[in-house]
C-alpha cells in the first residue's frame, strides 16, 4: 500500500504533491502515472514532474468551488477525486533509442570514469549500453533529462572544475545519474560520449526528443555513423 | 513595416504574456516581470492578444519607425522623446513614419514596457514571443536587443492617421500609474515555504523583519537578496522538485535568493517562502541596491489580493477600450 499523497500549497498558482523524499524509480513511477491521470482528466493543469514530487499549476481566479472558495480546497478535492482508484495505473512508456560515440572528442571524461569505477574503457560503454534507463523529470535547461536507471557501478561524482561550455548532444553521468545536455551550457558532470540526435528544438512538432517517463536505450555508434547521422540530422 | 534598433540600452528585449505548458519538457514561462504593466501597455494602444512588448531594463534603446506607428510606455518611469518632443508615459502617441524613440534612463524603479499598436511581429516558440535570456529561447535565440536588429510590426501596425500627418499626436488624457507603480516600495507578502520551519529561531524571526538589499547580481533569472544571512538549524539534502517564479532559496551561503520570471523549472535548495503572485511585479520593480522587505502573509490573503487586483485591472481594461473606440480620430 502506497503511503497517501502529501499536499502542499506553494502559492496562489501551485499545488505541490509529494510522493516521497527519495530518488527511486516506483516513486517516481507514481509520480508519472498521477500526471498520465491528471493530464486527461484536468487538462486545465499544467503538470511538472520531479523525482518524488508532481507541480500542479493552476489558474487561481478559475479554479473556484461552487461557493467561491479560493482555488486550493476545491483544486485539492479536485485531484483527490481524480486520483482515486486510477493512480495506480502507470501508463505504457516510449522505448526511444539513443545513439552514442563513446569516447572521443566528445567524451574527454571515458577514461576517468573507467579508472574512477576500476573498469576498462570498454566495460564503462558495456555497463552503460545495458541499461534501461527511465526519464524521471526534465528540467536545467529545455529537453535536459535525468535518467534513472544508472549502472551503480558507474557512479562518480561530479568534476570538481565544471565546464563552462559543455556541448550539445553531451552524454553524461553526475553522481548515480546520466543524462543528455540538449545545448551548449555549463555543466560539472563526466563526459562519456556524445549523441547526434538533437534532444530540443521548438521549431519541432515536438520540441523535446524526450519527455517525462519514456524509457531510454543507449546505443554505441562508431565516429562514421555519427557524423552519418549529424549529416543527416542538418540536412 | 518594422522597428530599427539603432541603440539597444542596458537590457531591452521582447516579452509578452510567456510560454506556460511547458515545464515539464524543462522551458519555464518567462514573459513580462511587471505583468499588469504589459498588460496596461498593450491595452493603451488596443492590443487585445497579448502582443509583445518591448522590456526595458534601467535604460531603454533607441529606435527607429520606419512607418507611422502608435506606441505607450508604462511600467518604471522613463524618459522618452522623438526630436525634441518629451513622450509621456501611461497614454498613448502616433509618430509618423521615420520617427527616432530615444528611451532614457528609468530614475525610480527598474523595467519600463513599450508597446506598439500590432505587436512586435517576430516568430513565437511554444506560443511565445518572449525572449527567455537564461534558457535562449525566442527572438534571435533569446538574446536581448541588439543594434541592428529589426523588429517586424504586426499587421494592425498602421494607426488610423490623416494623410500626409507628419506631426507626433497624443491622447488628451493618460492612465493614473499609483495603483500599478509601487512608488511606496512596500514590504512584500511572503508566505512561509516548505522549508520555513528548518531555520534557525533567529533567521526565522529576521526573515520578516530584515531589510534585505537587492544585489546587482540579480536578473530576470534570480533576484539576491544581501544584507543579511540566513541559518538552517542543520544543513538539509533535498533531491530536485519544481521550482517556480517567487520561491525563496536558501543555498548554502545563507543568501537568500528570490527566482524569477525566467527560473529554472527545477530545484533542490530548500525553500524558506514563497513571494504571494500578487507581489511579484513590485519586485520587479526594485532596483539593485533597493530594500526589500517582507512581511507575513497566508494563502488566503494572498488570493483574495490577487482576484482584487484582477477585477480592477479588468474593469480598467474595458474602460480604455472603450475610450479608444471613442477617440480614434485623436482629435487634440
Amino acid at each position: 500500500m502506497a503511503p497517501p499523497i502529501q499536499f502542499e500549497a506553494l502559492a496562489e498558482d501551485a499545488l505541490l504533491l509529494r510522493f516521497g523524499e527519495r530518488i527511486d524509480a516506483d516513486l517516481n513511477d507514481r509520480v508519472h502515472a498521477a500526471m498520465a491521470c491528471l493530464c486527461q482528466r484536468l487538462p486545465a493543469l499544467e503538470c511538472v514532474p520531479a523525482y518524488a514530487s508532481l507541480l500542479l499549476r493552476f489558474d487561481p481566479l478559475a479554479w473556484r468551488g461552487p461557493h467561491g472558495e479560493p482555488g486550493h480546497r476545491h483544486l485539492q478535492a479536485a485531484v483527490v477525486d481524480a486520483l482515486d482508484g486510477h493512480a495506480a495505473a502507470a501508463g505504457a512508456s516510449r522505448e526511444v533509442r539513443i545513439p552514442v560515440c563513446y569516447g572521443g572528442d566528445g567524451g574527454p571524461d571515458l577514461d576517468d570514469v573507467a579508472a574512477h569505477c576500476g573498469l576498462r574503457r570498454d566495460e564503462v560503454i558495456a555497463c552503460h549500453t545495458a541499461a534501461d534507463y527511465r526519464v524521471a523529470m526534465l528540467g536545467f535547461a529545455p529537453g535536459f533529462p535525468y535518467l534513472l536507471g544508472l549502472d551503480p557501478r558507474l557512479a562518480m561524482p561530479r568534476r570538481a572544475d565544471p565546464r563552462q561550455r559543455v556541448p550539445a548532444g553531451s552524454v553524461a553521468i553526475g553522481g548515480s545519474q546520466t543524462g543528455i545536455y540538449p545545448d551548449v551550457l555549463p555543466g560539472g558532470w563526466q563526459l562519456l560520449g556524445r549523441t547526434p540526435l538533437r534532444l530540443f528544438d521548438a521549431r519541432r512538432a515536438t520540441p523535446a526528443l524526450l519527455a517525462p517517463g519514456d524509457r531510454v536505450r543507449f546505443v554505441a555508434i562508431d565516429a562514421g555513423a555519427f557524423a552519418a547521422l549529424a549529416t543527416e540530422r542538418d540536412a | 513595416m518594422s522597428v530599427r534598433v539603432l541603440k539597444p540600452g542596458l537590457l531591452s528585449s521582447l516579452q509578452d504574456g510567456g510560454r506556460p505548458g511547458h515545464a515539464a519538457l524543462g522551458v519555464g514561462r518567462a514573459g513580462a516581470m511587471d505583468a499588469p504593466a504589459w498588460r496596461l501597455v498593450n491595452a493603451l494602444v488596443g492590443n487585445t492578444r497579448g502582443e509583445a512588448a518591448i522590456e526595458c531594463t534601467l535604460l531603454g534603446p533607441t529606435l527607429r519607425f520606419d512607418q507611422p506607428a502608435v506606441i505607450a510606455l508604462g511600467g518604471a518611469a522613463i524618459v522618452a522623446h522623438v526630436g525634441g518632443v518629451a513622450i509621456p508615459m501611461w497614454t498613448h502617441c502616433a509618430l509618423p513614419a521615420g520617427s527616432v524613440l530615444t528611451l532614457g534612463g528609468i530614475a525610480v524603479g527598474c523595467r519600463a514596457y513599450l508597446a506598439v499598436r500590432g505587436g512586435f511581429d517576430v516568430p513565437p516558440l511554444l506560443g511565445s514571443r518572449s525572449s527567455d535570456l537564461h534558457a535562449r529561447l525566442g527572438h534571435a535565440h533569446g538574446r536581448a536587443l541588439r543594434a541592428g536588429d529589426v523588429l517586424p510590426l504586426g499587421s494592425a501596425a498602421a494607426p488610423p492617421m490623416r494623410a500626409g500627418d507628419e506631426a507626433i499626436r497624443m491622447l488628451p488624457w493618460s492612465l493614473d500609474p499609483q495603483p500599478w507603480f509601487d512608488f511606496r516600495q512596500r514590504p512584500l507578502a511572503l508566505l512561509r515555504g516548505s522549508h520555513f520551519d528548518r531555520l534557525e529561531a533567529g533567521s526565522q524571526e529576521r526573515l520578516y523583519r530584515a531589510r534585505f538589499v537587492l544585489s546587482k547580481d540579480s536578473n530576470r533569472t534570480a533576484g539576491r537578496l544581501d544584507g543579511h544571512t540566513l541559518r538552517l538549524q542543520a544543513p538539509l539534502e533535498l533531491i530536485s522538485e519544481a521550482a517556480l517564479p517567487g520561491t525563496l532559496q536558501l543555498p548554502p551561503s545563507g543568501q537568500p535568493i528570490a527566482l524569477l520570471a525566467e527560473a529554472p523549472v527545477t530545484g533542490g535548495y530548500p525553500r524558506i517562502g514563497q513571494i504571494a503572485a500578487v507581489d511579484l511585479p513590485l519586485l520587479a520593480q526594485r532596483r539593485p541596491g533597493d530594500t526589500v522587505c517582507f512581511r507575513e502573509s497566508t494563502l488566503d490573503e494572498a488570493l483574495a489580493r490577487l482576484a482584487a487586483r484582477e477585477q480592477r485591472l479588468q474593469r480598467l481594461l474595458t474602460v480604455i477600450a472603450r475610450r479608444l473606440a471613442s477617440s480614434e480620430e485623436y482629435s487634440p
